[in-house]
């Protein structure tokens, strides 16, 4: 399908979400649509998908100006759209989420289910989705819920493909085997418009990159631009993405793990005798595809998951199996893989969220009554220090970017004394800007002389922060190795088939 | 383009007015507006008045004057039968007499709103907590029988017995309360269910307590506790003699608003409630105990209801009988609609039990006055719980600006977990 977006405009209020933007889509083509979050791309989707009505421009498909108000007319006319959040029942089948809406039907008006599953084999077969008609979506990991939706738009027969955000939520596996459907997609003569603020996915995938800023198309690109043009044109200067670290001295211990073993929820061994060291003055990065025990070994050790044995000391202080209240109290300072719903309680306002684990200390409140003047004066301080944009202290959590969302949480954790800041994914799903202030406010503080646990599926990160890198592969540390190591002796770790450590 | 926005924003009068006050302000009046469409449509006068609209050149006129001083006597009935009736009035301020017909009105409002408000305020307090307490009527219940039975069945002077009969009520509605809430902490049973349960094991123990041997009213036969003694009582503010019922339950009242705003706005533990409401997992991670909030807000909240059921029979009948709060009558299940419409907050269920309680009263005056049945009020309260509970409707029909963010939207979350 050929899709022309000509001089879109959107606005809400006195924000103009999107400026006259002008977007040209070829048939069997992958367009890439990079932006920073917050730039305009959501809301052009939403326009293109009937969700939102332009104030102003115009749609053409197929050389055809159309007035699509509805997603319903979307899909009439072959748009079919992939949401970052997903839109399917988790308790019924697969072939039950693809019908449904459009069921098609027998005699008697009876779901003619024979019929939805061989399409759907059949779909799934020539694109390679590899779905089982009779599985319930529940029950699937999230990349597999993802091509349920792919396929759903499929069924509806779309000929141009939104997908919003789609590699957000998935392991770096799932992003490769997306990709080549992503890639199959367009060979068979579909087009793909592929939103994303994700370089090297960018590079990866499209033949066509439309950068967006503020609401404005800032620059078009062909996949052989450099990262460097890239993240330049998205954010609007140049953007370091190594960042300084001074030598420090290592000082004592801080974290000590020793034969650690964890549980996840299914009862398996998630961590399979972890035993690592972290010291004042280093950052210690935790490589390693998502899913190898990171997660758990991380809530073990806030205090939010059972130690099955093993011990893990905090400073002098023994943490095995310690209530989360009791790791706070102990120095551990933990910003978390899901930040919106273990860091932050989005309805309440962003001085509340800056007090939010340390409600009871001194001088926030005393026997029992808060003080809610040292809790402002706090969130003044800290809004300032730590440069959050909002348009209050007062204002919902909810009401920030997601940028500024990790701030509030970065504030808090480093705002009070640490003996070791344990960050676990810390900038996943955040803007190229607010990526390299995270990565500043971490380095600063491991140049102070304390310590850093940082867990990350982004290698570029792992290397860019650790002093010593930690790689783990089904719940053990495969090894730990230097950050100028060569990326593919890391990728062997990651692979489980490295034998090299240099520990 | 820009005359057609202007034109939207001329047409949108309340422009910047969309907040969740003005909304139930104006959820109220949709209310009355449904209660006199019932008027209009129940009341033989009325309807005959319009079914002979095309009889003669003056029945539309004649109709509308019918409609109007049909739904105008039964809202002015409502109205001085709750509030005060302005001629009683200036007849007491010139003549210096009748003062208890002039107030009794407002007495009786406050009356029933006493216990509402301090039942409400322990539902709304667990609703701040992403809790459902469905069983307030049953720990009413029992706060009532335990303060009954400790003013009656105990006997000391006043300055300790009305404090401690109080307090037993408490305990009593805080020991029922805390079992759902130890069964959900422990065990992960639903509240709602076993709250709403509970209901019913409260109401068979409370037939049970009135009619065996050491509750009993001496010399009864029938469902009757015994009265309270005069020093357990909470007596009317005004005296005996006065007429006028309204007691020193209202201090009570009072006092457990103050004791709730600082709760939920200003203590340590009320922002653990809160926060495990917002978000129960960025609770646990923050280092707050599940276990403990749900217990101690059933604690508190349970303890609030049969506090409530306490003021209630030591200030009007000071003895519970087989029919005490039973039904849909309850005061603990009314809690539930006014915590809603107060938007769970302290100050607001003030206010959300006043409306109510003035509809109560002010209906049986106009059942009394003009023949509309009581049951009218029912429809005005539901009605009016039904446009606060649907903010973009009642935004839409008044053209309201503002955020299509509900203002019941942390209460109604939860049902599905």
């Amino acid at each position: 399908m050929h899709l022309e977006l000509q001089g879109i405009t959107k606005r809400f209020g006195s924000l103009t979400a999107n400026d006259h933007i002008d977007l040209e889509v070829q048939p069997g083509q992958v367009h890439s649509l990079l932006g920073e979050n917050g730039a305009g791309k959501s809301t052009l989707m939403n326009v293109l998908f009937g969700l939102l009505s332009p104030d102003q421009g115009q749609i053409v498909l197929n050389g055809e100006v159309v007035d699509i108000h509805d997603p319903g007319e979307a899909v009439r006319r072959g748009i079919g759209m992939v949401h970052q959040h997903f839109m399917l029942v988790p308790v019924f089948s697969v072939t039950e989420n693809v019908v449904l809406g459009f069921e098609p039907t027998s005699s008697l008006n009876r779901v003619d289910y024979r019929r939805a599953r061989d399409d759907i084999r059949r779909l799934s077969h020539e694109f390679n989705l590899d779905v089982d008609p009779d599985a319930i979506v529940e029950n699937l990991p999230v990349g597999l819920q993802q091509r349920v939706e792919i396929l759903k738009a499929l069924s509806h027969d779309a000929e141009l493909l939104i997908l919003d955000e789609p590699t957000a939520v998935l392991t770096p596996q799932e992003i490769n085997s997306l990709m080549t459907i992503v890639r199959a997609l367009a060979d068979s003569g579909k087009s793909v418009l592929f939103i994303t603020h994700k370089l090297k996915e960018v590079k990866a995938i499209a033949d066509e990159i439309t950068v967006i800023r503020h609401g404005r198309v800032v620059g078009r690109a062909k996949p052989t631009a450099s990262e460097g043009e890239l993240a330049s044109l998205m954010v609007g200067r140049d953007v370091q993405l190594t960042v300084e670290k001074t030598p420090t001295s290592l000082g004592d211990n801080v974290l000590r793990l020793r034969d650690v073993v964890v549980l996840d929820d299914r009862g398996l061994v998630a961590v399979n005798g972890v035993s690592l060291d972290v010291r004042a003055g280093e950052i210690v990065a935790i490589a390693g595809v998502q899913g190898n025990g990171q997660t758990e070994l991380v809530e073990a050790i806030a205090g939010m998951r059972p130690v099955a044995s093993g011990t893990i000391t905090l400073g002098e202080r023994d943490i095995t199996n310690v209530t989360p209240r009791q790791a706070l109290n102990a120095g551990l300072g933990h910003i978390p893989e899901d930040r919106q719903r273990d860091g932050l309680v989005l309805s309440m306002s962003v001085a509340d969220n800056l007090v939010l684990n340390t409600p009871r200390r001194e001088p926030f409140a005393r026997r029992g009554t808060r003080n809610l003047a040292a809790v402002d004066t706090n969130a003044d301080d800290l809004v300032r220090r730590f440069d959050i944009r909002t348009t209050s202290t007062q204002a919902p959590v909810s009401s920030l970017s997601g940028g500024n969302q990790q701030k509030v949480i970065v504030a808090r954790e480093l705002s009070r004394p640490l003996e070791l800041l344990l960050a676990s994914q810390p900038t996943r799903g955040l803007d190229v800007g607010s990526i390299e202030y995270v990565h500043r406010q971490i380095v600063a503080y491991r140049n102070e002389g304390h310590a850093a646990l940082i867990v990350s599926s982004e290698l570029d990160e792992v290397l860019a922060l650790g002093d010593r890198v930690a790689v783990m592969f089904e719940g053990a540390i495969s090894g730990v190795v230097d950050p100028t190591t060569s990326r593919e002796t890391i990728g062997l770790l990651m692979a489980g088939t490295g034998v090299t450590s240099d520990d | 383009m820009t005359t057609e926005s202007s034109k939207k924003r001329s047409r949108r009068v309340h422009a910047t007015t969309g907040s969740p006050v003005v909304v139930t302000a104006f959820a109220l009046l949709l209310g009355l507006l449904v209660g006199a469409v019932v008027i209009i449509s129940t009341t033989p006068a009325v309807l005959d008045a319009w079914r002979g609209l095309f009889h003669s050149w003056g029945a539309p006129a004649h109709a509308i004057n019918v409609t109007f001083d049909n739904v105008g006597a039964a809202y002015r009935a409502m109205f001085t039968g709750s509030i005060i009736d302005p001629p009683q009035l200036w007849h007491s301020l010139v003549t210096g007499r009748g003062w208890t017909n002039a107030l009794t009105p407002l007495s009786e409002t406050l009356t029933y709103a006493t216990p509402l408000v301090i039942v409400s305020i322990g539902v709304g307090i667990a609703f701040q907590t992403g809790l459902f307490n469905i069983g307030a009527n049953g720990q009413a219940v029992i706060g009532g029988i335990v303060g009954a039975a400790f003013g009656s069945m105990v006997h000391m002077p006043s300055v300790f017995h009305l404090p401690l009969s109080l307090l037993a009520g408490v305990a009593g509605g805080a020991l029922c309360g805390a079992i759902p809430g130890l069964l959900k902490a422990y065990t992960g049973a639903h509240e709602v269910i076993v709250t709403l349960m509970f209901n019913y094991v409260t109401y068979a123990f409370l037939l049970f307590a009135v009619l065996s041997t050491p509750f009993q009213q001496p010399g009864q036969q029938n469902d009757i506790g015994r009265t309270m003694d005069s020093s357990a009582q909470l007596a009317p503010i005004f005296g005996v003699h006065s007429g006028l019922r309204v007691s020193y339950g209202i201090f009570v009242a009072a006092a457990v608003v103050l004791f709730a705003w600082w709760l939920l706005n200003r203590s340590s533990i009320g922002f653990d409630f809160r926060v495990t409401g917002a978000n129960p997992a960025a609770a646990r991670a923050s280092g707050i105990n599940a276990k403990t909030v749900i217990v101690l807000v059933f604690l508190i909240s349970g303890g609030l209801a049969g506090l409530a059921g306490v003021v209630q029979v030591a200030s009007t009948t000071h003895y519970v009988d087989g029919g005490f709060l039973i039904g849909n009558a309850g005061i603990g299940f009314t809690a539930i609609t006014v915590a809603l419409l107060g938007r769970n907050r302290p100050v607001g269920i003030v206010w959300a039990s006043l409306l109510f309680a003035a509809l109560g009263v002010g209906g049986r005056n106009m059942q009394a006055l003009t023949g509309i049945p009581l049951d009218l009020a029912t429809v005005i309260q539901s009605a009016i719980v039904l446009f606060v509970a649907t903010p973009l409707l009642v935004k839409e029909i008044f053209r309201l600006r503002g955020t299509a963010q509900g203002s019941l939207q942390l209460a109604t979350k939860g049902w599905g977990s």
